[in-house]
């Protein structure tokens, strides 16, 4: 079965978990047999390319485009490219980009869609892999039936593992038809350098507890000396404290880095569903029946003005050693 | 112009999972059922816009069983024109999206709303699914829409990048948070109203799945939480270097 990943690409680089679903691909071929493909749509330098193979993609394909195709295009582009390069699987990160495209292209496939996995499948005929559900509350395991198979894995769940092979890279430019489209974009905000959220190993997150908007220098500065990704619960999103963009949770996004820091979040059964995939969550709360500790690892009872200077020393002082 | 909302039926967030007899699905008994989060907020908005005027039918649509006629019921209350309940258990997202694509096909909408997710199955498939069978334009990460003289404007958002297009129907958005703010819930009128408002059952045309659960469990127990002195909370760095080693 080869196996296909869309790796999207980001000012000329593949985006970090690219490198985490061609692990997770050459890992499954071990199982499945077959080719392990990449392909990028966009724009894409020549070194960052080769990169794919440091991992075990043996063919790299990128279609080249100063600006992508909608949605629908951008399905249609790649069921026409999964067919040419002859995959069954079809991987995609699970993220706004990966939501978006892959159940088109399933109809289009006619495929069975697992979103939100976290491993390699238990087996492959049949093909049954674990996804989470009721927002980690619980765990499925399903069976894809169809013959095409599109899984869309959470972020930093696999990890990344140096397999390198000799690739075939190949780029291929995309035809015209593909960029007609009925929407016209009127203005783009884009946000450059900045850690993504849904990518980030380390998460620096705060609630209501911190009181005011003007409060968030210290939070923004563990993030920084850290180097990781803020973020917030519901209400501070809702209250425009901070962007929607850094709202967790049930109705905003799900994360899985390797540490989750919350500073006066109360740990709401909804604010739990978007960070219990975090390996190690530290809570910071003055409360100490705070839930948030029920799912920590790491507690402190205290007020967040005075741990807060604690822990930004201690971590200037770890990172400068 | 006419707006078709998809509606799933969830369990409250807040309901604790047990897993039912059979290890496929979870136990159903005593769950407080609601409209899905996303559902909700993208109802509201289509309500908003009807009461502006930019709207004239808001007709929300569910796959389900007669379990979900309660969130139909509560749909049209809120202020939802008609609903239509596709009679059928679904078994994947596949089958729900087959059967929202014959309600389309049958009566044709300018716009269709679907949420970014079911808060019970986080498939986050139904959306682009339905535009797929449909091949129908649409647009993902949606958290605002306004339509002024039939043109639609709609404003993306991800990963912090701002996107605003323009538009027109036929186009199916997926809706994430921001679309509106606060749910709007049913009045004591609007309750009163929904009672006559109509409410059509379809039989389902298509029952074809493309994937099957084979078994639901809970996740591992967490184990305890180590507690560390406010006043030495910076070593809670040292110990995520050397003890849980994730520094
Ligand atoms: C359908 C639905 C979906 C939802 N989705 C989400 C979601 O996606 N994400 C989300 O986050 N919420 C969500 N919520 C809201 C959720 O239920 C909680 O209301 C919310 O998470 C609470 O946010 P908070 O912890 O910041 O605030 P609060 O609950 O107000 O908690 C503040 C905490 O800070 C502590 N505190 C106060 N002062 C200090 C101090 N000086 N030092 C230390 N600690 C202090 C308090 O003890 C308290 O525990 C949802 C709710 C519903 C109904
Ligand atoms: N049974 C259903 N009936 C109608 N719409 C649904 C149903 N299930 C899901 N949807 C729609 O599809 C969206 C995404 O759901 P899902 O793909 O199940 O995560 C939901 O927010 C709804 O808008």
């Amino acid at each position: 079965m080869n196996i296909l990943i869309y790796t999207e690409t980001r000012e000329g680089s593949f985006k970090k978990q690219g490198f985490e679903l061609i692990s997770y691909a050459k890992a499954l071929s071990g199982m499945t047999g077959g080719e392990v493909i990449s392909l990028a749509i966009g724009e894409i330098f020549d070194e960052e390319l080769k990169k794919a193979a440091d991992y075990g993609a043996s063919r790299i394909i990128a279609l080249e485009a100063d600006q992508l195709p909608d949605n629908r295009n951008l399905s249609k582009l790649l069921i026409q490219w999964i067919k040419q390069a002859n995959a069954q699987v079809i991987l995609f990160a699970d993220n706004n980009t990966g939501k978006a495209i892959a159940p088109f292209v399933a109809a289009g496939l006619k495929a069975g869609i697992a979103t939100g996995i976290t491993g390699l499948p238990e087996k492959t005929d049949p093909f049954i892999v674990t996804r989470k559900i009721y927002s980690g509350k619980a765990l499925a395991k399903i069976q894809v039936k169809s013959h095409y198979k599109i899984l869309l894995l959470a972020a930093n769940t696999f990890g990344i593992k140096n397999d390198p092979v000799v690739p075939v890279i190949e780029r291929h430019n995309i035809e015209a038809e593909y960029f007609e489209s009925p929407n016209k974009i009127i203005s783009t905000e884009k946000q450059t350098g900045k850690i993504l959220l849904g990518e980030a190993e380390i998460v620096v997150s705060a609630g209501r507890g911190m009181k005011s908007p003007d409060n968030w220098g210290s939070i923004e500065e563990l993030a920084q000396i850290l180097g990781a990704a803020t973020a917030c619960s519901r209400p501070v999103s809702d209250e425009g404290w901070r962007p929607h963009g850094e709202h967790v949770g049930q109705t905003g996004k799900v994360i899985n880095p390797n540490i989750y820091f919350a500073f006066g979040i109360s740990g709401a059964i909804q604010h739990v569903a978007g960070i219990s995939g975090s390996k190690v969550i530290v809570a910071v709360n003055k409360d100490h029946e705070a839930p948030i500790f029920n799912v920590a690892d790491y507690g402190i009872v205290g007020d967040v003005n005075q741990v807060l200077p604690k822990m930004i020393e201690a971590a200037r002082k770890i990172k400068t050693e | 112009m006419k707006i078709l909302v998809c509606i799933s039926n969830v369990p409250d967030t807040t309901t604790k999972i047990v897993i039912g007899a059979d290890d496929k699905n979870i136990n159903t008994a005593g769950i407080q059922w609601i409209i899905n989060p996303w559902d909700e907020l993208a109802l509201t908005r289509a309500l908003e816009l009807k009461d502006a005027g930019k709207i004239s039918e808001v007709v929300v649509a569910n796959v389900g069983t007669a379990i979900t006629e309660a969130t139909l019921r509560k749909s049209l209350a809120t202020g939802a024109d008609r609903a239509i309940r596709v009679n059928t258990e679904p078994a994947d997202a596949w089958t729900v999206a087959s059967n929202l694509s014959e309600v389309v096909k049958n009566e044709p909408f300018d716009i269709i709303l679907c949420g970014i997710e079911s808060s019970d199955h986080n498939g986050s498939s139904v959306g682009g699914l339905l535009a797929g069978m449909l091949d129908l334009n649409f647009i993902s990460s949606v958290s605002g829409l306004d339509i002024e003289n039939e043109k639609l404007t709609v404003q993306r958002e991800i990963d912090g990048e701002k996107e605003i297009l323009e538009t027109q129907g036929p186009v199916l958005l997926v809706i994430q948070k921001g679309i509106a703010i606060v749910p709007r819930i049913p009045s004591m009128r609007g309750i009163m109203q929904a009672r006559t408002k109509p409410l059509q059952i379809v039989e389902a045309t298509s029952s074809e799945s493309m994937t099957e659960t084979v078994q639901v469990t809970l996740p591992p127990e967490k184990g305890k939480c180590k507690m560390i002195d406010a006043e030495n909370a910076g070593e809670v760095i040292r110990l995520l270097r050397e003890e849980a080693k994730v520094l």
